[in-house]
């Protein structure tokens, strides 16, 4: 369940690293495989859908504050 | 017993001007006028519209009938109109913003939360068409540009004034600091003053890193976590609008219904006295970012008394008190089939998150913008600062069907889309809302101010005649269909109004 271990890894602070446990990962069902391929055919074509330049795209989103 | 939570959403949309020059508040107003002229043009429906500026209610309002001791509400935004659905689309600071109409349960508020959204396109469809070669306006429905600005989502819901505030600040406080555990859109990054972008990877909230205070008057600086802006917009003697600024604009339809669906229960039972005050936070405003910035949803916040929790153990324990109010006093002030259905979807959406987080990935924003985030950055080994990581944090937010990543991400819909379009034109029947859209749809020629409490006629003599809606709960298909109905003339309908 790579899926499983990438969402438990992902946080961010060093110290939760070490507590991911990978035996708590279920084992590989058919659910599981059907969202991991779902996400994969999402990856195939996400870079159509991105802005080109990400790096100015997000440099250039500036938006005021407000409430 | 607890007052029906009639309720209601408020967005402020981030907009961007691209392929042309332009400032963001002359953007929103363009876009808006768009919209506006746009719908004249196709007349599939109706708007009435004014400005504030050019127009001063509180002087001009000869006839009043001042029985309230409220003036009126006095706007200095660019743009202001009031749509036939019973919304409110205008300039607030230099963003887009949609108020939908006053309503009586969470899943009407997705519904014309999404009539929002859709609005917003065809006013970016609209706007398109009039701007010069290729430039376009761009809306994103998110609340942060990463850069430390920050916009709001806010929620509304319709207290008792009898309820003492203090009690609600108290006892609503844990909702708001841990609900992001479902409500969270997710984001790229840290703004917290005072914190490294860096320091956090990727946080549960879009919202978290700008609260500042517990309790407080604010909405742009020093954001409090309970806002105490006291504008009730209903008879103020007998009522309150709690106004909740703490919140993510969701981009998913069952976040939205659980975020505004949990918080109206929660609110019904501090207004029947019967939550307690179990999980009061020792420090909510660190505890609010403590939460959001560990998506493992492993972190411990301490309460009064030295015990801690996780945010998920607080939510268990409020969805235990839901469980036991259900029993003792039934649903009815949120609905009851709504209600019975947002507490199963509760359960459902804790026990999913317990569980590693996939189970919701079609719910909750944060888990599955999470996963395109972290699918992207291990498939092309980036690092979690990375520009192409930030744009995917953006583009979920995307209002343009071509680029919305929220649209591809797998999320489950709740509410059909045939109820969405006709929530684009007509209002919600259970509120005074009802009253405002039917009467801006059949009568603009003769409206020269729409209020939330109230609409001020023009019927060709002196005075300007003044309905006042005080009651959120009157005004509704119920009690005024058939008048609208039958009558032909606005002269008519205050006529028989008794006005």
């Amino acid at each position: 369940m790579a899926e499983h271990k990438q969402k438990r890894q992902t946080p961010t602070r060093r110290d939760e690293e070490t507590g991911v446990e990978t035996d708590d990962a279920p084992a590989t069902s058919e659910s599981g495989e059907k969202l991991k391929a779902e996400l994969d055919d999402l990856l195939d074509e996400i870079d159509e859908v991105l802005e080109s330049n990400a790096e100015d795209f997000v440099k250039s989103y500036v938006q005021k504050g407000g409430q | 017993m607890a007052l029906p939570k009639v309720c209601g959403i408020e967005t402020e949309y981030g907009i961007v001007v691209r392929g042309a020059e332009g400032n963001p508040a002359t953007a929103s107003s363009q876009l808006i006028n768009a919209y506006v002229a746009g719908i004249a043009r196709d007349r599939s429906a109706g708007a009435v519209t004014w400005d504030f500026e050019d127009e001063h209610p509180a002087t001009d309002a000869r006839g009043f009938t001042l029985d309230d001791a409220l003036a009126p509400e006095v706007e200095t935004t660019l743009v202001n109109a009031v749509l036939t659905n019973g919304a409110r689309y205008y300039v607030d600071h230099a963003h887009p913003e949609m108020s939908t109409p006053e309503v009586l349960d969470a899943r009407e508020a997705v519904r014309f939360d999404r009539a929002a959204e859709e609005i917003v396109r065809r006013s970016m469809a609209y706007a398109r068409s009039i701007l010069s070669d290729g430039a376009e306006l761009v809306v994103y429905k998110n609340n942060s540009d990463g850069k430390g600005n920050s916009y709001g989502c806010h929620e509304n819901y319709l207290m008792a004034r009898a309820t003492p505030f203090g009690q609600i600040v108290r006892q609503i406080t844990p909702h708001f600091v841990t609900r992001q555990v479902f409500t969270g859109a997710g984001k790229v990054g840290c703004e917290a003053p005072g914190s490294e972008p860096d320091g956090v990877a990727y946080q549960l909230s879009q919202r978290a890193d700008f609260f500042e205070e517990e309790v407080g008057l604010e909405t742009t600086i020093k954001r409090p976590i309970v806002n105490t802006r006291d504008e009730p917009h209903c008879d103020p003697k007998k009522y309150r609008r709690l106004h909740v600024i703490v919140g993510d604009a969701n981009m998913s339809e069952i976040a939205t219904y659980l975020k505004v669906g949990t918080t109206a229960i929660v609110l019904a039972m501090i207004e029947d006295d019967t939550l307690g005050d179990d999980w009061m936070l020792a420090n909510p405003v660190a505890a609010i970012r403590r939460i959001s910035h560990d998506p493992s949803l492993r972190a411990t916040v301490r309460l009064h008394g030295g015990r801690s929790a996780t945010a998920l153990e607080i939510q268990w324990g409020l969805l235990e008190r839901a469980r036991k109010y259900e029993q003792s006093h039934g649903l009815a002030a949120v609905g009851e089939s709504v209600g019975a259905d947002v507490l199963r979807r509760w359960e459902s959406v804790l026990a999913g998150l317990e569980s590693g987080g996939d189970d919701v990935a079609d719910i909750v924003d944060w888990v599955a913008k999470g996963r395109l985030v972290d699918g992207y950055r291990e498939r092309h080994g980036l690092a979690h600062n990375d520009a192409r990581l930030k744009a995917i944090d953006l583009q979920y937010h995307d209002l343009r069907l071509e680029r919305c990543l929220a649209l591809r991400a797998g999320l489950s819909t709740l509410v059909g889309d045939a109820e969405v379009e006709s929530a684009i034109t007509e209002p919600p029947t259970s509120t005074r809302a009802y009253f405002r859209g039917r009467c801006l749809a059949k009568f603009a020629d003769n409206i020269v101010a729409a209020n939330w409490d109230s609409l001020v006629f023009d019927i060709g003599e002196e005075p300007l005649r003044r309905v006042p809606m005080m009651e959120p709960t009157r005004g509704t298909a119920e009690h005024v269909g058939a008048l609208i109905d039958e009558v032909t003339t606005a002269r008519e309908l205050i006529e028989r109004l008794g006005a």
